[in-house]
């Protein structure tokens, strides 16, 4: 693994090893001392395109406790805002030393573009390209899904197969249903995607899930967790597309309130990506729920990058691999 | 890290066994009864062993310790200590894989702590070991254990009870199978390739 550019990629083993590594985080995030030498003297650049103070700060977190030099690159306020082109940008984080780029932007398929151009060495980890994929949220939420879902004890090593997820709201501008979608199933989950018509992209039966228009349907078929996707407001005005008519009619339909939350299976789990809109897609009776487990997702999202950027950064893939035992 | 060793079969040179599972088995008790001496007891001791192999070396000491000192109770007694993160040579191989830290409830605080390792070569894990350890808590004293000690030291680091010193050269590989891990109990030298 050089990159992370998409969850399509990952392996089945390549998806279980980053849990297991995630996991070996999570308990050295429980001791008193949560920093780790392990990336010490590396430099890990956020070049941030599009705002996200959680994403960035997860990052940020993850490769601070592992003792990397953190540089955060926002556009506001920067060269970008004056004309400056992704390339340009690049060539001078190369030039700086970067050893991993952690990119989010609005437009899909610029970390690929970044990561294939030769523009800079570095390793290029994928934190949200417009609506195309947002991996380590997919992978967090998998390494959430594991360690509530999969039985007592230590998870290493298992997958989420047989698991069934719901997963509801705008998947048509979600980069976080789509990670998801080929992530979960690879690691042998089935998913279920729940929107109205209008939000559900052009091409979705070709993805390995299945689809639903109605919620309360879905809720009765008594899914292992419920994935609530965020919903922006300006989508229901003409002016933002005019993809369904009024909030009140959309919490009616497809939000997660108390009454849809008492009809699930009581081990089942409630995720959402954040940040939340109260109300909207998720009342406060299933936010606040104890089965509600979107606090732990932000915990557990600091694990996660802490094991991209170990396996990303920590080895060195092009020595061939010494023999000796060296104990 | 051990699943990439090539097996025996493999790498050509025939394996000499120099230890078989009898000599292994006196050697961990002769080096349990040498911590229990030297610590005057076992009270306060936490045997924590570095994966892979070092782990059912410190079970089994610990069960040893035990058999002597029955007041011993050895959940609280043997622990792992995983030294990945700690290690000078990350960038030198391919990514390894993060084994599990896992301390005794009563930690390490004021604790004898005796590190258990199957070969000590260069003292580098060992090192790292130490590096671990500090972020971990702070104990009274740390001591070493390793069933062979094979030479050509890189840091000024000696080990406290040795089960075997194994005069080796550089080209050679020591290799220490365990019933636990490997299915059998020996230890391997094997010639340069």
């Amino acid at each position: 693994m050089k990159h992370l550019l998409s969850t399509g990629s990952l392996s089945h083993a390549d998806a279980v090893r980053i849990l297991d590594t995630a996991g070996q985080m999570a308990a050295t995030q429980a001791r008193e001392i949560k920093k780790l030498p392990t990336l010490r003297g590396r430099t890990v650049v956020n070049l941030f395109f599009e705002d996200s103070t959680r994403t960035r700060i997860s990052f940020e977190t993850a490769a601070k406790r592992l003792s990397a030099d953190v540089i955060n690159f926002s556009a506001k306020g920067s060269s970008v805002s004056k004309g400056e082109s992704l390339k340009d940008t690049a060539l001078t984080l190369q030039a700086m030393g970067a050893d991993a780029v952690v990119i989010r932007h609005h437009a899909s398929g610029a970390p690929h573009t970044l990561a294939h151009s030769g523009w800079t060495n570095g390793a290029v980890i994928n934190a949200g390209d417009g609506t195309h994929q947002h991996p380590t949220q997919a992978l967090l939420d998998a390494y959430t899904l594991r360690r509530h879902l999969t039985g007592p004890g230590d998870p290493s090593g298992r997958d989420l197969a047989g698991l069934r997820v719901a997963i509801v709201g705008d998947v048509l501008h979600s980069r976080v249903a789509r990670s998801n979608v080929q992530l979960l199933h690879t690691l042998g989950a089935e998913v279920t995607l729940v929107a109205p018509p209008t939000l559900l992209p052009v091409g979705v039966e070709s993805w390995p899930a299945e689809v639903s228009y109605h919620l309360d349907e879905v809720v009765d078929t008594k899914p292992d967790a419920i994935m609530m996707l965020r919903v922006q407001r300006e989508r229901m005005s003409s002016a933002g597309g005019g993809f369904f008519p009024s909030p009140l009619e959309y919490t009616r339909g497809y939000g997660l309130d108390a009454r849809r939350l008492a009809a699930m299976p009581d081990h089942a789990i409630v995720l959402h990506p954040g940040p939340m809109n109260r109300g909207l897609e998720i009342s406060a009776d299933a936010a606040d729920s104890p089965r509600a487990v979107i606090v732990e997702q932000v915990a557990n999202g600091v694990a996660v990058r802490m094991a991209v950027l170990y396996l990303l950064l920590a080895g060195n893939e092009t020595t061939t691999n010494e023999t000796k035992v060296d104990a | 890290m051990s699943s990439a060793l090539p097996t025996p079969e493999q790498s050509g040179a025939d394996p000499t066994v120099v230890l078989g599972a009898p000599e292994i088995a006196r050697a961990l008790t002769r080096i349990a009864h040498e911590i229990l001496e030297r610590n005057k007891g076992g009270a306060d001791l936490v045997l924590l062993g570095i994966p892979t192999r070092g782990l059912p070396l410190a079970q089994r000491l610990g069960a040893k310790l035990v058999e002597v000192e029955p007041t011993l109770d050895l959940a609280t007694l043997v622990g792992s200590l995983d030294v990945t993160m700690y290690r000078d040579d990350l960038a030198q191989h391919p990514t390894r894989t993060i084994g599990a830290t896992d301390l005794p409830g009563t930690g390490i605080d004021g604790k004898v702590v005796v590190l258990v390792d199957d070969v000590l070569f260069s003292g580098r894990t060992i090192r790292a070991a130490l590096d671990a350890i500090s972020d971990l808590g702070r104990p009274r004293a740390v001591q070493l254990a390793a069933l062979v000690d094979r030479g050509h030291r890189e840091l000024p680091i000696r080990a406290d009870f040795v089960g075997k010193n194994l005069p080796t050269s550089t080209t050679e590989r020591v290799r220490v199978l365990l019933e636990e891990t490997d299915g059998r109990d020996a230890v391997l030298i094997e010639g340069a390739r």
